[in-house]
C-alpha cells in the first residue's frame, strides 16, 4: 500500500467530496464534520452508483453518504452500508498532513 | 358606563353558550346573573351517553366549572329554580327566594322528559334520562340491578340502552313505533340498526304501548309467574310487603306482556319547559315563541333560547341549532343586531360506540322526490339519498357514515347535484375524482373538504376557521383544538374529522400514520408544518440555525432533511438565508441529471419549446466534441444531451453558453418547461399566442426553486395540444381570453387539472400563474406536487388566496417577482474557476507493484 497526496484539504467541500482517478479506478474521497476525511471505492454496493455524488452526513463513525441513485446509506468509516440494507464498498485509508490530504492506495 | 342587568334562568347548554357569546362581542355590557337548577356548573349534557356507558367521567364533560363563572364576574345561583318572573318590576325569583332584578332576560329553561301517564310512573327505580342525576341513578341501579327497560326507541333511549348494557344491564327496548328511531331514519335503516344493536344484546318490543308499571307486590299478585328472573327473584322476597320502598319490579305492556324491570327508563320524548314562561304570561305555543332575533314576541326584554323555545312553529332538541340561535341571540342582546336565526336543518348521529348511523334532512322521500338506495343487508350497510328537483335533500346511512358530512352540507347548500349524481352514492372521494377533483395519496375526508365546509355542527365550526386557528395559533393536538375553536368539544362525533384536518394542516404527534403528522426524519420530532412555521416566524437563516432553533437531534442532519430545510430557507427568506449546496441532491450541485451509469444529461433551456438554428449548431457542435452518445427530444420540448461526464460538464456548458443558451433546470425542484403549441401564430385553429404567452412565463419564472418540480404549459385553445391538463399550471387560450387550471400532473397518476381562473390578458395570465406558484411555494411541503398540495390544502384555499383576494394575489406576485429577481444562470456561474474545480476528477498516478517501495519512501521522506 501507498500514500499518495491527494489534493489540498480545501479543494473538498464541506460535506462534498472528490473523485480520484487512480489508474482507471474511481475513488472517492469524502470530508465530513469536523474535518475528517474518508475514501471509498466510487461505487455503491447495491448498483454501482457514484457515491462520491451523494449527499454527506453526520461526523466521525456516524459519517455517511447517502447514494444519489437509490438512497442507500453508506458509513463512511466502514465502507457498510447501514441496515436494513447490506453490502460494502472497499474503503481506503487517509490522512491530512499539513493541509493536504492523503490516500493509502 | 353603567352596566345593564342580564339575568338568564337555565344554566345548561344553550344558555351559557349565549353568555359566552356575549363575553366575546361585549365583555363590559351586562352584569350577569346566573340561576341554575342542578348544583353544577355547565356541562355537555349530550355526552351523558358516554358517561353512562363508562367512556368517560363526569369531569370530563364538564364545559364551565364553577370557577369559570367567578373568572367572569358572573353571579351563579346553582341549585336554585326559578318559581316567578315579575315582569312589571322586573325580577325574577327564587324557589329559596333569591330575587334578581333585571335589563335583560333570557330564559333558557330548557325542556322536561315526557313522563308516561301510567300507573306506577312514580315508583322508585323509574327515572327519565336528562340530567347528571339521572345518569348517576342509572350507574347505581347497573351495579345493584339486573333488568332495565327503556321506554322509546328514539336516539336517546338506544344511548341509555346501550349505556346500561355497557355496564351490565339486560336492557330491553319498548317502543311505540314499528321502527326505532323512526323520526331519523327509515324502515331498512332502522332494522340494519336495531340487528347491529341486537348483537350487542340490546332487546326490543316494537308496536308496543306501556299499560302500567308494576311494583314488587303487585308482581306477587301476578304471581310473578313466568316473568321474573331467579336472579331478580331473590332481591325482590325481600322488598314484598313494604309499601313506602317498593321499586318498580315490571313493565306490563297493552297486550298483556310483562317484562321485569328493576329500572325502567322514560325517553319517550322532551317537552319544552314553558312553565315559568307561561306563568310570566309570555306567549307560549309547544314552546316559549321567539322572533329571528330571539326575543319573545310578548316581551322584547325578554328573550329564549335553547329547547324551550319555539321559533317558526319548530322546536329543536339537537345541540346545533340551539348553539346557532345562541350566537343570534348574543349578537342582538351585544346590541349588533344584525343575526338573524333562519332555523335549521339538522342532522343526527348515534352515540354508540361501534354502530353508526347518521341521517339529515328530508330522510323519508315520498312524492315528487328520487331515491338513490344501496342495501347490503350481510355487509351491514344501508345508504339511501333522497333527491329533489335535482338537490340533495336528505341522507340516511347505517354501518358506514364516512360521508355524513358531505351529504350533510350538500343538503344545506341545495347544490345542484345533476353533474355527481351518477356518482353520488360512492361518496365524496369518488364523486369527485371523477370530476378531477382527488389525488392518489390515501386522501383523508379532511383534505379533500372545502374550508367553509362545516365540521363540527354543534358549534358550527367550519373548517378554514379551524385550520387557520392551527395555523394562527400553532396548536397541534385535539385538546388545543377543541379549546380555541371550540370543534368537536360538544357532541364528539366530528373529532375522526377534526383529528385529520388537525393532520393535514400542520400536524399533531398523536396521529403519526398521517404523513403530515410525521416528524421530516429521524433527526427531528418536529414536522415539515412545524419546521416551516418555525424558519418563517423565528427570521432562520442557516441550516444550522434551524438545527439550533429547533433541537436537532444530530448534529448535521441527513439527506432527508437537509434538502427540505435549504428550500425552506431559500423560498422563505430569498436573497437573505444562505444557500447551502451540499445540502442539495446532486442533481442540483451538478446542475445536470445524474443516469445509472454516473454521467449526467444536460438540458439546454428552450424558452417555450422554441429553438432556432444557431442553438441546434452549438448543440450539434457539443455533442459530437463532447462524445454524448445519445440525443434525445424530451417531453418538455427541448433536447437532451445525455451521457456527459461529469468533468465535461462547465465546459459543454460554456460551448452552448456562447449560443445563448442556459441552464434548463431539467435536475432541479424547480422551474422546469413551458410546453407550448404554436397557437395563434400559425394554427388555423389557434385564438391566443400560445409561444408567446409561453415564452414570457417562462422568462418570468426562470430560476424558480420550489418543493417539487413545477411544469406548464399553454395552449392555444381548447384543444389543449400542449397538455394544459395534466400540468401544475396549465393555460388554455379561448377566444376571451385564458384559462388557468392548476395542480394537474401526469406522473405515476394522472391528475386533471382544475379550474382556477379565467383570465383577458397576459399580465392576469402571468399574475394569476405567479401567485398561485408562490403560495405553493410559501405552504407546500418539501417534495410534494401541486396536486398533493391542493388537495391537502384544498383548491378553496387557494382560490380564496389567488382568486378572491385581488390584494392577496399581487402580493403573491409581488413576493415571487422579488424571489426571482436576477435569478442567475447556473451553468454561466459555474464557469467560475472555483467551482468550476469542483467538477474535475484528481488523477493519481496508479503504482506499479515494482515502484511501491520507493514511492513510499520518498513521502515518508
Amino acid at each position: 500500500m501507498t500514500w499518495q497526496k491527494v489534493c489540498p484539504l480545501d479543494d473538498i467541500p464541506m460535506f462534498g467530496a472528490r473523485v480520484v482517478d487512480h489508474g482507471g479506478d474511481a475513488i472517492a474521497v469524502f470530508r465530513a464534520d469536523g474535518d475528517t476525511v474518508f475514501a471509498l471505492r466510487d461505487a455503491c454496493p447495491h448498483k454501482g452508483g457514484p457515491l462520491s455524488q451523494g449527499i454527506v452526513s453526520g461526523s466521525g463513525e456516524n459519517a455517511r453518504v447517502t447514494c444519489p441513485l437509490h438512497g442507500w446509506n453508506i458509513g463512511l468509516a466502514s465502507g457498510e452500508a447501514c441496515a436494513p440494507d447490506e453490502g460494502c464498498s472497499h474503503k481506503f485509508a487517509t490522512r491530512i498532513e499539513s493541509g493536504e490530504v492523503w490516500l493509502d492506495v | 358606563m353603567i352596566k345593564q342587568k342580564l339575568v338568564m334562568v337555565g344554566n345548561g347548554m344553550a344558555g351559557v353558550k349565549t353568555v359566552e357569546e356575549i363575553l366575546k362581542y361585549a365583555p363590559d355590557a351586562f352584569e350577569i346573573t346566573v340561576f341554575g337548577a342542578e348544583p353544577h356548573g355547565n356541562y355537555n349534557r349530550i355526552l351523558l351517553s358516554p358517561v353512562l356507558a363508562g367512556e368517560m367521567t363526569l369531569s370530563d364533560i364538564m364545559l364551565n366549572d364553577l370557577a369559570w363563572y367567578a373568572d367572569n364576574g358572573i353571579t351563579l345561583h346553582a341549585g336554585r329554580k326559578v318559581v316567578q318572573v315579575d315582569r312589571v318590576r322586573r325580577i325574577v325569583r327564587a324557589d329559596d327566594g333569591t330575587e334578581a332584578a333585571y335589563d335583560r332576560l333570557l330564559l333558557a329553561t330548557g325542556s322536561n322528559p315526557f313522563i308516561l301517564p301510567v300507573p306506577g310512573k312514580d315508583l322508585p327505580g323509574v327515572i327519565a334520562y336528562r340530567d347528571i342525576a339521572d345518569t348517576e341513578v342509572m350507574i347505581a341501579a347497573a351495579a345493584s340491578h339486573r333488568h332495565a327497560v327503556v321506554i322509546g326507541g328514539g336516539l336517546l333511549g338506544l344511548e341509555a340502552a346501550n349505556g346500561l348494557i355497557l355496564r351490565g344491564m339486560d336492557v330491553t327496548v319498548v317502543h311505540l313505533g314499528d321502527w326505532i328511531m323512526e323520526r331519523q331514519l327509515d324502515r331498512p335503516a332502522a332494522e340494519l340498526l336495531q340487528a347491529s344493536l341486537e348483537a350487542k344484546g340490546m332487546k326490543f318490543c316494537l308496536g308496543a304501548q306501556t299499560a302500567e308499571l308494576l311494583a314488587v307486590e303487585a308482581m306477587a299478585e301476578l304471581g310473578a309467574i313466568g316473568v321474573a328472573t331467579s336472579a331478580g327473584q331473590s332481591q325482590r322476597s325481600v322488598r314484598v310487603g313494604s309499601d313506602t320502598d317498593a321499586r318498580v319490579a315490571a313493565v306490563r305492556l297493552v297486550d298483556g306482556r310483562v317484562l321485569p324491570a328493576d329500572l325502567v327508563v322514560m325517553s319517550a320524548g322532551i317537552r319544552p319547559n314553558t312553565a315559568l314562561a307561561e306563568a310570566a304570561r309570555l306567549h307560549c305555543d309547544r314552546g316559549i315563541v321567539v322572533t329571528d332575533t330571539m326575543q319573545t314576541v310578548t316581551d322584547p326584554r325578554i328573550y329564549a333560547v335553547g329547547e324551550c323555545v319555539s321559533h317558526r312553529g319548530v322546536a329543536y332538541g339537537l345541540v346545533a341549532p340551539l348553539f346557532e340561535q345562541a350566537k343570534v341571540c348574543a349578537n342582538h342582546l351585544a346590541g349588533f343586531g344584525i343575526g338573524r336565526y333562519q332555523g335549521s336543518v339538522t342532522s343526527t348521529k348515534l352515540k354508540v360506540t361501534g354502530v353508526d348511523v347518521f341521517s339529515a334532512g328530508d330522510f323519508m322521500g315520498g312524492d315528487g322526490c328520487d331515491e338513490i338506495v344501496l342495501h347490503d343487508r350481510a355487509g351491514g350497510i344501508y345508504k339511501k339519498l333522497v333527491l329533489r328537483d335535482d338537490k340533495l335533500a336528505g341522507a340516511v346511512m347505517v354501518g358506514d357514515t364516512a360521508d355524513g358530512a358531505w351529504y350533510f352540507q350538500l343538503v344545506r347548500e341545495g347544490k345542484d347535484v345533476s353533474q355527481l349524481r351518477d356518482h353520488l352514492m360512492f361518496g365524496q372521494s369518488f364523486a369527485q375524482s371523477h370530476l378531477g377533483d382527488a389525488g392518489h395519496q390515501g386522501q383523508s375526508q379532511a383534505a379533500l373538504l372545502p374550508d367553509t365546509a362545516e365540521v363540527c355542527g354543534c358549534n358550527g365550526v367550519c373548517k378554514g376557521t379551524i385550520v387557520s386557528a392551527i395555523k394562527e395559533k400553532g396548536l397541534f393536538s385535539l385538546d388545543e383544538v377543541r379549546k380555541h375553536t371550540k370543534a368537536s368539544s360538544s357532541c364528539g362525533s366530528c373529532t375522526g374529522l377534526v383529528e385529520q384536518i388537525l393532520a393535514s394542516t400542520v400536524g399533531g404527534a398523536y396521529q403519526a400514520t398521517d404523513k403530515h403528522a410525521k416528524p421530516v426524519c429521524g433527526c427531528t420530532d418536529h414536522t415539515h408544518g412545524e419546521v416551516r412555521a418555525a424558519v418563517r416566524e423565528l427570521k432562520l437563516l442557516s441550516i444550522p440555525a434551524v438545527m439550533r432553533a429547533l433541537d436537532w437531534k444530530t448534529p448535521t442532519g441527513c439527506a432527508t432533511c437537509r434538502p427540505a430545510l435549504n428550500y425552506y430557507l431559500i423560498s422563505t427568506w430569498p436573497h437573505e438565508a444562505e444557500d447551502d449546496p451540499q445540502s442539495r441532491f446532486i442533481n442540483e450541485r451538478a446542475h445536470a441529471n445524474i443516469q445509472k451509469d454516473g454521467t449526467y444529461s444536460v438540458v439546454p433551456r428552450m424558452w417555450g419549446g422554441l429553438t432556432n438554428p444557431t442553438e441546434l449548431r452549438a448543440i450539434a457542435d457539443a455533442a459530437e466534441k463532447y462524445k454524448v452518445p445519445t440525443v434525445k427530444v424530451t417531453g418538455g420540448q427541448r433536447i437532451d444531451l445525455l451521457g456527459v461526464k461529469k468533468d465535461d460538464l462547465p465546459a459543454i456548458w460554456a460551448d452552448l453558453g456562447r449560443a445563448g443558451m442556459v441552464s434548463g433546470h431539467a435536475y432541479g425542484k424547480s422551474l422546469r418547461t413551458v410546453k407550448t403549441c404554436v397557437g395563434a401564430e400559425h394554427c388555423r385553429f389557434g385564438t391566443q399566442l400560445a409561444m408567446d404567452m409561453g415564452v414570457k412565463l417562462e422568462k418570468m419564472l426562470f430560476g424558480m426553486w420550489s418543493p417539487h418540480k413545477v411544469k406548464l404549459a399553454v395552449s392555444g385553445c381548447p384543444r389543449n395540444c400542449a397538455e394544459s391538463g395534466i400540468k401544475d399550471v396549465g393555460i388554455s387560450g379561448v377566444d376571451s381570453g385564458y384559462e388557468i387550471y392548476v395542480a394537474g400532473n401526469g406522473g405515476i397518476k394522472t391528475e386533471v387539472a382544475q379550474f382556477l381562473a379565467k383570465v383577458s390578458t397576459d399580465d392576469e395570465v402571468k399574475e394569476m400563474s405567479g401567485a398561485f406558484l408562490q403560495l405553493y411555494r410559501e405552504e407546500a411541503f418539501y417534495l410534494e406536487r401541486t396536486c398533493h398540495y391542493v388537495e391537502r390544502v384544498g383548491l378553496e384555499h387557494v382560490k380564496r388566496q389567488v382568486v378572491a383576494d385581488p390584494a392577496r394575489r399581487r402580493d403573491l406576485y409581488e413576493r415571487l417577482l422579488f424571489a426571482l429577481k436576477d435569478a442567475p444562470d447556473p451553468w454561466a456561474e459555474h464557469q467560475a474557476e472555483s467551482l468550476a474545480k469542483q467538477f474535475k476528477t484528481i488523477p493519481i498516478k496508479a503504482v506499479l507493484e515494482e515502484n511501491r517501495h520507493d514511492l513510499a519512501e520518498s513521502v515518508s521522506a
